[in-house]
């Protein structure tokens, strides 16, 4: 077998195995309803994952995305309370802006050869300085046109809620998949991950590449801010503190080598469903601490981490004892 | 022809990395380009690649001049390469890698199934038959090696650089990407073959370049040169300096200072054994990849010993780091001087007082005043042409550079000092100084290792010269025995004792690759004595 998908079943058998432990205890844990309320709770951390995704697969990191959500639900509520704009208008000048922002956080990485951990964090006390700079307090956002978004959904059979912004998710996993594993932009950021002096002698345009790639980012992280807007109905500039690094904890458990060049789109996908399913127990349970998640979640890091290390010392291993 | 470099000049802030070279590639013939570290080829290469830009002089290729700025753009041209390691990406798939950056297209996306079908194509022209669809990191070297070329002559197709591709691979292996490279010769490329393995360069190559400080050498047909001569040509006689060509005084045996039995290490050097007197200079001559760094590492701890042992009069020694090496008296000058010798960002006070203040601990430092005073001593005693002790190292010129390097040790007091390749990329006036230097510090009763690819530098210093070869310590010479053939004879391997003395000793294994399938095939074992003649190739190919 093909060491390089073995992460990616592990990721699904684990998810597996954890609904099916979960069915045993809660059976209604299967119904569409919980999946439903599954997709909708964990949306702007997928669509984000997404991004993070293709930065952690070039080889980088980014740390300013958290900020970015709590700038943008910020920024929408203070621009619908003051300026009268229409929602869609406002999205649109939003999404422009955490894009351009990425933009301008790959080309500092690029074009001063900075290391990408350094330029995200400055970006991150950035963005989350201009959030406090727009509202101290959390804005409510009170237009039609959101309550309109927030009600919309697909009933599913036995009654679950297939809710719009599940929807956006999973089209953006969607979209991830193609642009990472269908085009030959994904190819150069697979190959910038693989190793850079090696990519630029086959002729990836290094700069072009970074810069896009965090342009990336920042589209789905201010897509992510949209989506929690529409989720809470707010904006709030001291929300989603660390959500970055949930981020980067589901590309790992998603089965994506930390250091670069190898992995899978919906491994991240299975990876967000596997932390929401973890809390979806502790609710159902209804005694566990909620820092359960977080313990969880850090053995399921620790262990993708040495099943990484392994596959790499096997494969060498395989190598080694000759193998055509 | 093909590829035509005339007068091509490269220069680098100290060194004149190419010095008005020319070279020829006809289509159809592969071409080696020989010569020891720092002679040029990788810089030739680079300009050929687009990684630098020439200085001076042209290049053709088929009659139109051309200066690619890029790896692409010279791909674009016809210029393909294939570098020892640095090639492919391990992380994607065989047909990624063949195809990265032309993958067929459908709509806009990857078109998976055209470009397997592509891939497929691609590998059965070199006669490959494998999933195209496994990550190129499960693949062997050697067949990575091939992928590597038939993605360059898919993109380029006129002119193929082959930067070192068997170095890691085994004698069937090459045998393998050899049988490719011919077949691309037949096809009518250019070949240029860059190796330091005398003996595929003979059984491959139709004509062979020798470099050697930036300068063009020698061009001449493969079958008829001879080994002696092309040895010759590399190591080179090139030193006008009068005092440069006397030999040192003899003065007769000294007194052991230290003495290696059997010190080895796995896949680096063969266990050797080594004196070393008080006062001594042992010169250690071989070409390029046979194991005089390995040596010199495996002694002062870089690469420590895993065979053997060190003793001096007071008993064994542990040279297991370099820094105990440092604490038992040793110093070690490396052969990088700009990665491992220099830290270009220091002053040359502080490059200086580096390793003595390593020795008496971070938490003891040395005064400011102290430092200075030991910095102008030794800037005025190796006469350091600079503006002051704390001008930046790398602003010096190769040869000051040296001697800070050189300071450094001395501060120290070494017992021991170990020089690999003193005068590499140094002009000839520094270089005269540098090796007066060396003759003082034996007067005073220090003790040198010196590694030099400059057979007159080594013979100038040098009470005894090691020959090695093929990573073993092959021969000894002292006194008499030394002088320019002899020493080639004995790196080039004709000598019929030498050779027959290294196989006796049981060391039949490393016997060079293109005598491996026959020549020498192991019969001490009474099975395979008794084994009809020609099976035995086949037993040995088949391992």
């Amino acid at each position: 077998m093909n060491t390089r998908t073995l992460p990616l079943y592990v990721t699904i058998a684990i998810f597996l195995v954890g609904y099916l432990i979960c069915w045993l205890q809660y059976p209604n844990i299967l119904s569409t309803r919980v999946v439903g309320n599954l997709l909708t709770d964990n949306a702007y951390l997928g669509i984000v994952a997404v991004g993070m995704t293709l930065v952690i697969l070039s080889g980088g990191i980014d740390l300013s995305v958290g900020s970015v959500i709590a700038f943008s639900g910020v920024f929408i509520a203070v621009m619908l309370r003051d300026s009268g704009l229409h929602p869609l208008l406002v999205f649109a000048l939003l999404l422009a802006l955490t894009t351009a922002f990425g933009a301008a956080m790959g080309w500092l990485v690029y074009w001063l050869a900075m290391p990408a951990f350094i330029v995200t964090l400055a970006g991150m006390f950035l963005a989350r300085g201009a959030a406090y700079l727009l509202s101290v307090d959390s804005v409510p956002i009170q237009h039609d046109f959101y309550r309109m978004l927030q009600g919309a959904y697909w009933l599913m059979p036995g009654r679950g809620r297939l809710t719009l912004i599940g929807v956006l998710m999973l089209a953006v996993v969607a979209a991830g998949i193609v642009i990472a594993h269908k085009t030959r932009f994904g190819t150069s950021v697979f190959a910038l991950g693989g190793g850079e002096a090696t990519a630029r002698l086959m002729g990836v345009r290094q700069g072009r590449t970074t810069v896009l790639v965090y342009a990336f980012s920042g589209l789905t992280a201010g897509l992510s801010g949209i989506v929690f807007s529409i989720y809470t109905g707010s904006g709030y500039s001291l929300g989603t503190v660390g959500t970055e690094l949930t981020a980067i904890a589901c590309v790992v458990i998603g089965g994506t080598l930390l250091s670069g060049g190898a992995g899978y789109m919906f491994g991240t996908l299975v990876g967000v469903l596997t932390m929401g399913l973890i809390q979806t127990y502790i609710v159902f349970d209804g005694s566990l601490s909620s820092w359960w998640t977080k313990i969880v979640i850090g053995i399921l890091i620790l262990a993708f981490i040495l099943l990484q290390k392994g596959l790499v010392r096997l494969s060498q291993a395989r190598l080694n004892a000759g193998e055509p | 022809m093909l590829l035509s470099i005339r007068s091509l000049t490269k220069e680098f802030p100290g060194t004149k990395a190419l010095d008005s070279v020319d070279f020829d590639l006809r289509a159809g013939e592969i071409h080696a380009l020989l010569g020891e570290n720092g002679a040029g080829k990788s810089t030739l290469i680079k300009c050929l690649t687009g990684a630098y830009q020439r200085d001076a002089g042209t290049v053709t290729l088929e009659g139109r001049e051309i200066a690619p700025r890029s790896t692409v753009e010279a791909q674009d041209l016809g210029i393909g390469t294939v570098y020892q390691e640095v090639n492919l990406l391990p992380n994607l798939t065989v047909a990624q890698n063949l195809l990265f950056g032309h993958e067929p297209r459908r709509m806009g996306l990857i078109d998976s199934r055209a470009m397997r079908l592509r891939a497929r194509a691609m590998l059965a022209e070199y006669g490959l038959d494998l999933n195209v669809d496994r990550d190129l990191a499960t693949c062997s070297v050697a067949i990575q090696q091939i992928i590597a070329i038939a993605r360059a002559v898919s993109l380029s197709g006129k002119v193929l650089i082959l930067d070192e591709p068997t170095a890691s691979l085994d004698a069937r292996e090459i045998e393998m990407v050899f049988g490719v490279v011919r077949n691309l010769r037949d096809r009518g490329l250019g070949i240029v073959f860059v190796s330091h393995f005398l003996d595929q360069v003979f059984d491959l190559t139709d004509r062979l370049t020798v470099l050697r400080n930036g300068r063009h050498i020698v061009t001449e047909e493969t079958a008829t040169l001879d080994r002696v001569r092309l040895i010759e040509h590399m190591l080179g006689r090139s030193l006008q300096d009068e005092v440069l060509h006397s030999r040192p005084p003899d003065r007769g045996p000294r007194p052991e200072l230290l003495r290696f039995t059997g010190f080895g290490r796995k896949g680096r050097i063969e266990p050797f054994d080594l004196d070393i007197g008080a006062g001594e200079v042992v010169g250690l001559a071989g070409l390029l990849g046979s194991g005089r760094t390995e040596s010199a590492e495996a002694i002062f701890g870089l690469q420590p010993a895993q065979t053997g042992e060190a003793r001096d009069r007071s008993g064994v020694l542990d040279l297991s780091s370099p820094r105990k090496a440092i604490a038992a008296g040793f110093g070690f000058a490396p052969e990088d001087r700009k990665t491992d010798g220099i830290v270009a960002d220091l002053s040359i006070r502080e490059n200086i007082i580096l390793a003595l203040q390593a020795r008496r601990g971070w938490a003891r430092p040395i005064a400011r005043a102290e430092q200075a005073r030991i910095a102008v001593d030794y800037i005025r005693r190796l006469d350091i042409r600079t503006s002051g002790p704390e001008k930046r190292i790398g602003e010096l010129s190769g040869g000051n550079q040296q001697k800070v390097v050189l300071a450094r040790w001395l501060a120290m007091n070494p017992r021991f000092l170990i020089l690999d390749e003193p005068t590499r990329g140094i002009d000839v006036g520094a270089h005269a100084e540098i090796l007066h230097l060396i003759h003082q510090l034996v007067e005073q009763g220090m003790s040198l290792l010196v590694i030099s690819s400059e057979l007159d530098e080594l013979m100038a210093v040098s009470n005894r010269i090691i020959v090695l070869r093929d990573r073993r310590h092959i021969a000894a010479l002292a006194g008499d025995e030394v002088s320019g053939p002899t020493i080639m004879r004995a790196i080039a391997g004709v000598d019929a004792p030498v050779e027959k003395g290294a196989v006796e000793k049981g060391c039949v294994e490393d016997a060079p690759v293109e005598a491996a399938p026959v020549g020498t095939a192991p019969v001490e074992d009474a099975p395979v004595k008794d084994m009809p003649v020609e099976d035995v190739p086949v037993e040995k190919g088949g391992e």
